[in-house]
């Protein structure tokens, strides 16, 4: 029932946040922080609730065994659909990360968004119950539920409270997140009907669907539709340019939001759904995968150089950083995946704390054209030292979290394709780049248009604060993150190992998983690869 | 009783309904254009009944009480929406409503 | 054994400096801020002196002693620790850092004192300092790259110290993306070994790299390659040396300890940590031996005709680590541990000399404009003096004599070497010589130009003389066979590098090698004296007949090397994110935009507003839709 409640209170959070507007403007802030500590509280809770044992090596298809929490409740009965939510390592971590941003995104919204104080909230914690339940749901039904959920609230944040081009904005994010959701929903009813057809049985539950048997044409365009959907938000190159318009027009907390957590709906998709459901087809698609991800990262990182308005180049290193995400999922080795899972929250952390900033800024000399500013060190130190600590953050400095993200994905992924991620290493450097063109260009130099500003206090540096204590942290000992997280990756690890086995075909996508030749032996021996229930190790390895 | 055709009743109904909607087309008060309506509506109820006869079948003259029904509801609605548009524009003219073009 | 225990302090004591100044801010009096700075680099200093003392005197089992802090991570089959090793080699290293270190803090205080950003500063070096002992003391070569990274970083920040100068800015950012690109390439590097090797833990990665590998193993060669790429980008050695001359605009106590003394000698630590890769890979290491000695060259003749006194000394860094690599490729590791232990002594006290010479002339850095600085200076030209001799390797009396000469000899005499890597070598030292002592005259001698506005205090005065003494006796650990033959510094390093490996060689031709190594300084101070001190007239001819203006222009702008990088990378680059600002990629989807809006444009006029129009509309849709129906 845990489950459940954290996406009520949210829900409710908002719904009263947008009544008590009327007695006070105020109170919608206190209420959303409220619910949201109590969520917060909950997932604690979670986090270190006692007596569970996370088993070995739970049978996927047994299901339960599996959760850190669950709630299974059938709906409509004559569909298949179930209010089928879940919880593992990776979801605690995601839906941990959802409500920590939440938080900062309310107190950093406390003093920009005067304007509809109850409405915005409403809009902000509907859009957090949405994520929450993405992030929760293990019926593909409820899940694209949510995965809609999540839309409008947010079109409503860009259109309504931001910026000078927000129309637009709003209306290129709806379109560009609906036609693809629409794709997805395209692939979930296929995929439900293959499923009716060969068994039987009408299901959305994630776990039924599992190693579905389906043509490989059949497969690949399923696959695809997944793909896509994810692709959009995460967002992969191609299909990325909704992201920087609606990243900029969006209000502070919309842009948080929208970077730290939208995007990450995206690679969640592809870790929880794309791959374990279509393996075979996302293996064969893996090096086109990996190609899109290089370039991602090197075009993002390109392209946030290039940019003058400071937030569209914030915006522009979200997508450079998910192309790490994207390389190091479709690598889909242990290594990798962690990394991937780091890189998500430390970028959803980093880039979250960068939005801030940069709202931080609008607020005291409203502009964000970088031309300008220029000098801000002197009249404003700290902002500039957390701007100084944070964009080292984006740029990859050892000892911060994103760093070993990015690292343990290039490390993995150097095992499956040596090229994608010598090439990807680069981004570093591009990511250096840019960074280091941030702060040059707004707080380094002369101070050209002699701003005076009040520097942050308490309020912003306690958000600060907390986002720097977490990035350090994950930096210098990321540990609980990795054994949270990887309970749940070794999982979806071997149900793709599982539906391997138990369609004989051979595929060429083992091998791009498996590496090269070159490697093959380490490959093996450090791939996990957990002794299947019923199924020699043998057929385990020689496949 | 000598029988009529029931050919000279689908022709009469359909010079009925083609001059019904010469009078849509072309007439611009609004007052003639829902009279034009008003034939083209009989015209139609028209047919139904000397289907009906041809068959013999009451199914023809249940299909007119439909249409006799629709039409006074038209008639009413229309005259409403009429007044109302004299009142806004204090005229008939249907072409003076255009505030619909793109 | 509990002093050893005591090893994790020694990085963590600058970065509890660190965090305090960075918390309080300009909050804290000067006093207060110098005390935390350079006291934390001074304990960090007084617990490596105690530890090594220990060290030498009872040595830990196995001439090496870890101390495991905690399990970074462990993801895999990947399990880097933070740990720390202490050995021959790393504790040299760290002695140096926190000696030299220290005495630059102290230095700094007065240095400073005028500056506002006085806690900032503490605070950046303080974090370089804890970055350096990081990486010397790693014990995995991920742990490295931390403290790799780290220095990186606050030499980006304290070359931008001054951030209110664009120009500090662009240094800065070049000093960071140059050695960047070093730095992935060492990356990719890490990743190599891990996938191949499957640790990163140095020890067990030699190891197994000698059971996995023979010599001349391909992986072994491109792995080797990649960490010679970090080491290239870091120490500043052809081609990536570009950055460490434009360094110079950090203020400059920073030149002395992170361009000079340390952070630039990186990459040397990293090659000689790593010496085993590199000894499998006989192709690589001739490429490090090759790349020391070009880049010692190139190097000493654009020191030779730089006019700003830092820029002297920055290219002579280049030039002086390029004799490290010699040193390193030719296999005498522990040459070059030598090498830049008396460089760092002999750089850094340069370097605050000159830093003396720049503040008492506000902020001159144009030796032309500099002359006969003797009288008004004394200390600082005694002492600048002996570091110029100790850079031009003057025989016997100094220690940089002995760390050239030991180079010098292993070139020739090692198995790798050869008499063409000696002859760069030799020639190197001439030049050294004659750019050393170009510039002490234009300083020092001829006609006083102008007035020393501010004489050094204590705080720099002792910096410099401990400095100038070491710069002195530094060397009398070692010395070639016909002066005593003392290995007391090679022996010691042999606990932990292999010793080099000599071809059989006469005693007198060892004698006559020295005789030859020990007269180039000699003539190059000649040379300098005259055309520079004598007849500097001549000079001027010379350097301003075509050819010769020429080439001065060509050596003065370092080799062209920016030119051609600015042309071949920064340009393209800019161009390409100056025309796709706004993203080509969008353009199909406002493509679909412009589609639609130019569809509705054409349909808006079939809204004309007309009942009757529609009614026609209607009309002609239904009869269009009967005789569908009717003839179809």
């Amino acid at each position: 029932m845990i489950l459940i409640w954290l996406i009520i209170i949210p829900f409710l959070g908002g719904i009263i946040a947008w009544y008590s507007d009327r007695l006070n403007t105020a109170l919608p802030r206190w209420i959303s922080l409220i619910a949201l500590t109590f969520d917060f509280a909950l997932l604690l809770a979670l986090w270190f609730k006692p007596g569970i044992v996370l088993p070995p090596a739970g049978n996927l298809v047994q299901g339960s065994t599996m959760w850190l929490a669950e709630l299974d409740r059938s709906w409509v009965p004559q569909l298949g659909i179930s209010l089928h939510l879940a919880m593992d390592g990776l979801s605690l971590l995601l839906v941990l990360l959802t409500v920590f941003l939440g938080i900062t995104a309310v107190a950093s919204s406390w003093t920009e968004i005067q304007d509809r104080v109850g409405f915005f909230h409403l809009n902000l914690m509907w859009v957090l119950a949405g994520i929450i339940g993405v992030f929760l749901a293990m019926d593909l039904f409820i899940f694209y539920f949510f995965w809609e959920l999540m839309l409008i609230p947010m079109y409503f944040l860009i259109a309504l409270w931001g910026h000078e081009n927000r129309f637009y904005a709003a209306v290129k994010f709806f379109i560009f997140t609906q036609v693809s959701g629409l794709l997805l929903l395209i692939a979930i009813l296929g995929l439900y009907f293959i499923h009716a057809r060969n068994t039987g049985v009408y299901t959305f539950d994630y776990l039924q669907l599992l190693g579905t048997y389906m043509q490989p044409a059949t497969e690949f365009w399923l696959m695809l539709g997944f793909l896509i959907a994810f692709a959009v938000k995460l967002p992969v190159v191609p299909v990325h340019t909704w992201l920087p318009e609606a990243h900029t027009e969006a209000p502070t907390a919309g842009s948080v939001i929208l970077a730290g957590l939208l995007l990450k709906t995206g690679a969640y998709g592809l870790l929880r759904f794309t791959i374990p459901l279509f393996p075979r087809a996302a293996f064969e698609f893996a090096p086109i995968a990996f190609v899109l991800a290089v370039i991602g990262i090197l075009y993002g990182a390109v392209l946030a150089f290039a940019q003058t308005d400071l937030k569209r180049l914030v915006a522009y290193t979200s997508i450079s950083h998910m192309g790490f995400v994207l390389l190091g999922i479709f690598a889909w080795n242990e290594t990798a995946l962690q990394g991937a899972v780091m890189q998500i929250i430390c970028h959803g952390v980093a880039t979250g704390a960068l939005f801030i900033l940069v709202g931080a800024l609008q607020e005291r000399i409203h502009t964000r054209e970088m031309g300008r500013m220029g000098g801000l060190w002197a009249t404003a130190p700290r902002i500039g030292g957390v701007a100084l600590f944070f964009a080292l953050a984006s740029l990859g400095l050892p000892g911060l979290g994103n760093f070993i993200g990015e690292f343990l994905v290039l490390l993995g992924s150097f095992r499956v394709n040596i090229a994608a991620a010598s090439v990807a290493a680069v981004g570093l450097i591009a990511a250096t780049v840019y960074a280091l063109w941030i702060i040059q260009r707004v707080f380094h130099g002369p101070n050209t248009f002699n701003w005076r500003m009040p520097d942050f206090r308490g309020r912003e540096m306690i958000i600060m604060a907390a986002m720097i204590i977490v990035i350090v942290w994950l930096g210098l000992y990321p540990q609980p993150v990795f054994n949270k997280a990887g309970q749940a990756l070794g999982n979806l690890q071997r149900s793709v190992d599982i539906i391997e086995i138990a369609k004989p075909r051979l595929s060429r996508a083992g091998d791009t998983r498996r590496g090269l030749s070159l490697f093959t032996d380490e490959a093996k021996r450090s791939r996990r690869i957990g002794t299947v229930p019923g199924v020699p190790m043998e057929a385990v390895n020689g496949r | 009783m000598a029988s009529v055709p029931v050919e000279y009743g689908l022709i009469l109904a359909g010079i009925l309904f083609i001059l019904g909607l010469l009078g849509v087309l072309v007439r611009r008060n609004i007052i003639f254009i829902l009279l034009s309506i008003e034939v083209m509506l009989n015209s139609a109820g028209l047919a139904f009944i000397a289907a009906g006869y041809r068959w013999g079948q009451p199914d023809g003259q249940i299909m007119f009480f439909f249409i006799l029904a629709m039409a006074a509801t038209e008639v009413a609605v229309g005259l409403a929406l009429a007044l109302q548009f004299y009142n806004k524009t204090r005229t008939l003219d249907t072409d003076a409503a255009s505030r619909m073009r793109g | 054994m509990i002093m050893f225990k005591l090893l994790w302090l020694i990085p963590a004591l600058p970065f509890a400096g660190f965090i305090i100044l960075a918390l309080t801010g300009s909050r804290l009096t000067r006093t207060r801020t110098a005390v935390i700075g350079a006291g934390s680099a001074g304990l960090s200093m007084v617990i490596t002196i105690l530890t090594g003392i220990r060290f030498i005197g009872s040595p830990p089992p196995g001439n090496a002693y870890v101390q495991v802090l905690w399990t970074w991570m462990s993801v895999g089959g990947f399990r880097p620790e933070i740990a720390f090793r202490l050995d021959a080699l790393s504790l040299a290293m760290i002695t140096v850092v926190t000696a030299v270190g220290f005495l630059i803090h102290l230095y700094s205080s007065e240095f400073m004192a005028g500056d506002e950003g006085y806690s900032r500063f503490f605070a950046y070096m303080n974090l370089f300092v804890g970055s350096m002992l990081t990486l010397v003391l790693a014990d995995n070569l991920l742990l490295l790259y931390l403290g790799w990274e780290g220095v990186g970083l606050c030499s980006y920040l304290l070359i931008g110290f001054w951030y209110k100068d664009t120009y500090n800015g662009y240094a800065a950012r070049k000093a960071f993306v140059v050695t960047r690109i070093g730095d992935t390439a060492m990356g990719i590097g890490l990743f190599l070994l891990f996938t191949v090797l499957g640790t990163l833990q140095i020890q067990e990665l030699m190891q197994r790299a000698l059971q996995q590998w023979g010599s001349g193993n391909v992986m072994a060669g491109a792995a080797a390659a990649l960490l010679l790429g970090g080491a290239l980008g870091k120490s500043a050695q052809l081609p990536l040396q570009t950055w460490l001359p434009d360094a110079m605009a950090g203020p400059t106590p920073v030149s002395a300890l992170i361009h000079a003394a340390t952070m630039v000698t990186a990459g040397v630590y990293l090659i000689a940590r790593t010496h085993v890769l590199f000894s499998l890979a006989p192709l690589v290491q001739a490429a490090v031996a090759v790349i020391g000695a070009v880049t010692l060259l190139i190097a000493g003749f654009s020191a030779l005709t730089q006019s700003d006194i830092k820029r002297v000394l920055a290219y002579s860094t280049i030039s002086q680590i390029g004799y490290m690599f010699l040193a390193l490729g030719v296999g005498a590791w522990s040459a070059a541990i030598f090498h830049f232990m008396t460089h760092a002594f002999f750089k850094a006290l340069l370097f605050l000399g000159a830093g003396v010479v720049i503040l008492g002339l506000h902020n001159e850095h144009n030796m032309f404009k500099m002359g006969g600085l003797r009288k008004q200076l004394p200390l600082t030209f005694w002492t600048f003096l002996i570091g110029a001799a100790s850079l031009s390797a003057l025989p016997l009396v100094t220690a940089g004599y002995y760390s050239k000469d030991l180079i010098l000899y292993s070139a020739w005499a090692s198995e790798a070497g050869s008499p063409l890597l000696w002859a760069a070598g030799l020639a190197g030292a001439l030049l050294t010589a004659l750019y050393t002592f170009r510039m002490v005259f234009l300083v020092f001698f001829g006609e006083e130009k102008t007035r020393v506005e501010r004489k050094p205090g204590m705080q720099i005065k002792i910096p410099l003389i401990i400095l100038a003494v070491l710069s002195i006796i530094g060397g009398f650990v070692e010395t070639p066979a016909s002066l005593g033959g003392l290995h007391i510094f090679t022996k010691f390093m042999y606990t932990a590098l292999p010793p080099v490996v000599n071809l059989p060689l006469p005693a007198t031709g060892e004698f006559i090698l020295e005789i030859e190594a020990a007269l180039a300084p000699p003539i190059g101070i000649f040379i300098a004296y005259l055309f520079f001190l004598y007849r500097p007239r001549y000079t001027g001819r010379l350097a301003s007949t075509p050819s010769g203006s020429a080439l001065h222009r060509f050596w003065f702008s370092g080799w062209g090397f920016d030119w051609i990088y600015d042309r071949i990378i920064v340009r393209p680059f800019l161009w390409f994110a100056r025309i796709d600002k706004n993203d080509f990629l969008d353009l199909p989807y406002l493509g679909t935009i412009w589609a639609g809006k130019g569809v509705n444009r054409l349909l808006v006029h079939t809204q004309t507003g007309k009942v009757r129009w529609y009614a026609v509309g209607i009309v002609i849709g239904a009869i269009l839709a009967l005789s569908a129906m009717v003839f179809l």
